[in-house]
């Protein structure tokens, strides 16, 4: 990197390696077309296509003993100031998150998929990490992606005959009034 | 990584695996074959087929179940007496507290975090001020940081004693109520004179903690440990030979090393089985790797062994207090950064600038680069993470956190099966889920 000449603009700018330091990110990057890898403040992130996420998650899984899905969320960039984002990837509306944990190598690695909100579905991880289950609910409850091979996608978190995802950012805090005030019904 | 052996003589069968054993099991061959059966396991946590019931009822225990801890509803088929299967359903304590984040500043979020897992608030301040704390790459002092592992261990005691208190009383052993309510009182007094209140403290702070520890800090921990231990032993005397108890929790509510792994289940849960995974000694943040304590596990993965690892994990958080103690360096409990941490209050009156900060920190926050990250620390209940997202502004454009008893909750259908419904209560209880924080 130490050739390549910065143009002032882009200092302090995310910059995405050619070719991750992270051997994990390096074999994701070979096997996965179009992977890129970023290091967020000495974080291994992989950004992949959301057809590939529960590939790539199978693959840490069998071949690089990720043994733990510790946490799956979602991200809804509608109205960032500044998107932090590495160069080379194409932005969408919506991120689901994965984050990994290998037992045995001590080491985390996050894999990161870009969700258009024309089309907010990615493959389901319950395959291979059963323990996705409660979080695929809730970022579907919450967030309004569905997750294709999930065996119970319901509402978790919100009652079942809510509309809307209230963690969307276009559906504001104050949308519904709150309950219980100016309750009309005679005491 | 250390483990301590807790001999059982009274239980031959309890066999605690000696160090040999474990670091085959989490590096050897024997990990290979464990991550080759976890990988078969299928376990759809939680689902509810819509196929037709036989001869079986179904019925919802809770949400207002006196042993559900909170508003936890559990759906249970039963055959008789015996759970056919069974289904959390959670919910009802959502409060929004993730929308909530999205809309406070980075100074006023430690007031919303606290209370997602109000009977351990310091854990959540903490992971949520060390995630901040790496998007603005700032490096607490080290006093902030022993004094952030003090309180921290504070709380893992007070709500491992919780645990024994609401424990035993789900169970039965209704005085252990009393006990556990009687030390984790004096515990909460301690964090009340630290920090100003008994729960959620808003005490750890990006940047460090929000006030010195108090004159006489010493005497009082000092006092505080040894009720504790004493407190540990009465619960050790009352309980872990008790035959009444001993039939209500051994070889209750089994679960393998294999489901833990698949269900994302960390702590007290994951030890229990076989696995001594702990992030202070794994991954050790704060000062973890500077003090001596030992990781406790066993091998049932029964409701005795969540017991009693709790149990002694109080002992171990006890030594962690008193080394903090020991050890406690002067200086600063905040990082001497302006646009971070408020001006002292003998500033204000003296400084216009120090007014300036003073009332722009309060209002519109600090700036934090735009960036993501993933933190995480071990809690009473296991892995707790934030991930937390900024877009460049004063708030930030998605604060997560990973609760550890959310995914914890997801082993309740497994341990639950086939077992009866006295059983359950106990089993739920052996998780110890805190409902504000499933439910955020």
């Amino acid at each position: 990197m130490s050739d390549e000449v910065r143009e002032p603009d882009h200092e302090g700018e995310p910059e995405a390696l050619t070719r991750p330091d992270d051997d994990v990110a390096a074999a994701l990057c070979d096997r996965f077309p179009g992977a890129v890898f970023f290091s967020s403040h000495g974080q291994s992130v992989v950004y992949v296509d959301r057809s590939q996420l529960a590939d790539a998650a199978q693959y840490l899984r069998d071949d690089e003993q990720f043994t733990m899905c510790m946490d799956v969320t979602a991200v809804d960039h509608l109205v960032d100031g500044v998107r932090h984002q590495p160069p080379g990837l194409v932005p969408e509306r919506f991120e689901v998150v994965a984050n990994f944990l290998s037992h045995t190598r001590n080491r985390r690695i996050r894999l990161i998929c870009e969700v258009p909100a024309s089309d907010p579905s990615v493959p389901s991880l319950t395959g291979v990490y059963p323990g996705t289950n409660f979080p695929e609910r809730e970022v579907y409850d919450l967030m309004g992606i569905t997750f294709d091979g999930h065996p119970d996608l319901v509402r978790i978190l919100m009652p079942d005959d809510w509309s809307g995802h209230p963690l969307r950012k276009d559906d504001p805090s104050a949308r519904v009034p709150v309950t219980f005030k100016g309750d009309p019904r005679p005491r | 990584m250390t483990a301590r052996i807790q001999p059982d003589e009274q239980h031959p069968d309890h066999r605690i695996p000696d160090d040999e054993a474990r670091l085959e099991r989490q590096t050897g061959e024997g990990a290979q074959e464990l991550h080759t059966r976890a990988r078969e396991l299928v376990l759809t946590g939680g689902t509810w087929p819509g196929d037709e019931l036989g001869d079986t009822m179904v019925i919802n225990m809770g949400p207002q179940h006196p042993s559900t801890h909170g508003v936890l509803r559990i759906m249970m088929e039963l055959d008789s007496e015996e759970v056919v299967r069974a289904k959390a359903v959670i919910g009802y304590l959502h409060t929004g507290m993730e929308k909530t984040g999205e809309e406070l500043t980075y100074v006023q979020g430690a007031t919303n975090v606290t209370r997602m897992d109000y009977a351990s608030p310091l854990s959540n301040e903490l992971v949520y001020a060390t995630a901040i704390e790496r998007l603005l790459d700032i490096e607490v002092p080290p006093r902030a940081t022993w004094m952030r592992m003090m309180l921290v261990e504070l709380n893992r005691i007070s709500s491992h004693l919780l645990f024994q208190a609401t424990n035993g009383m789900d169970i039965g052993a209704v005085s252990m109520m009393l006990y556990g309510w009687r030390e984790r009182e004096e515990v909460l007094r301690l964090l009340e004179t630290i920090t100003g209140l008994r729960m959620n403290h808003d005490y750890i702070r990006p940047g460090g903690v929000a006030a010195d520890l108090p004159d006489g800090w010493r005497e009082h921990v000092a006092d505080t440990m040894d009720l504790v231990e004493a407190g540990v032993a009465d619960y050790d005397a009352l309980l872990s030979e008790n035959p009444i108890w001993l039939e209500r929790t051994v070889g209750i509510g089994r679960i393998t090393t294999e489901e833990c792994l698949a269900l994302s289940i960390t702590g007290p849960i994951l030890r229990s089985t076989g696995f001594a995974w702990d992030l202070r000694k794994a991954q050790p943040y704060l000062a973890y790797d500077d003090v001596d304590f030992d990781v406790i596990f066993t091998e049932n993965g029964d409701v005795f062994d969540r017991y009693r690892i709790r149990l002694y994990e109080i002992l171990e958080s006890v030594k962690i207090v008193r080394q903090c103690v020991a050890k406690m360096p002067s200086g600063d409990f905040r990082v001497q950064d302006r646009k971070v941490t408020p001006p002292p209050r003998a500033r204000i009156d003296e400084s216009m600038e120090a007014l300036i900060h003073h009332f722009k920190l309060f209002t519109e926050g600090f700036k934090v680069p735009a960036g993501e990250t993933y933190t995480s620390v071990e809690s009473p209940r296991g892995e707790i993470g934030c991930y937390m997202v900024s877009d460049g502004s004063g708030k930030p454009v998605r604060m997560h956190i990973r609760g550890p008893s959310f995914y914890n909750l997801q082993s309740m259908g497994p341990m639950v099966k086939d077992s009866l419904v006295a059983d359950a209560v106990a089993i739920v209880s052996s998780i110890d889920p805190i409902m504000g924080e499933v439910d955020r």
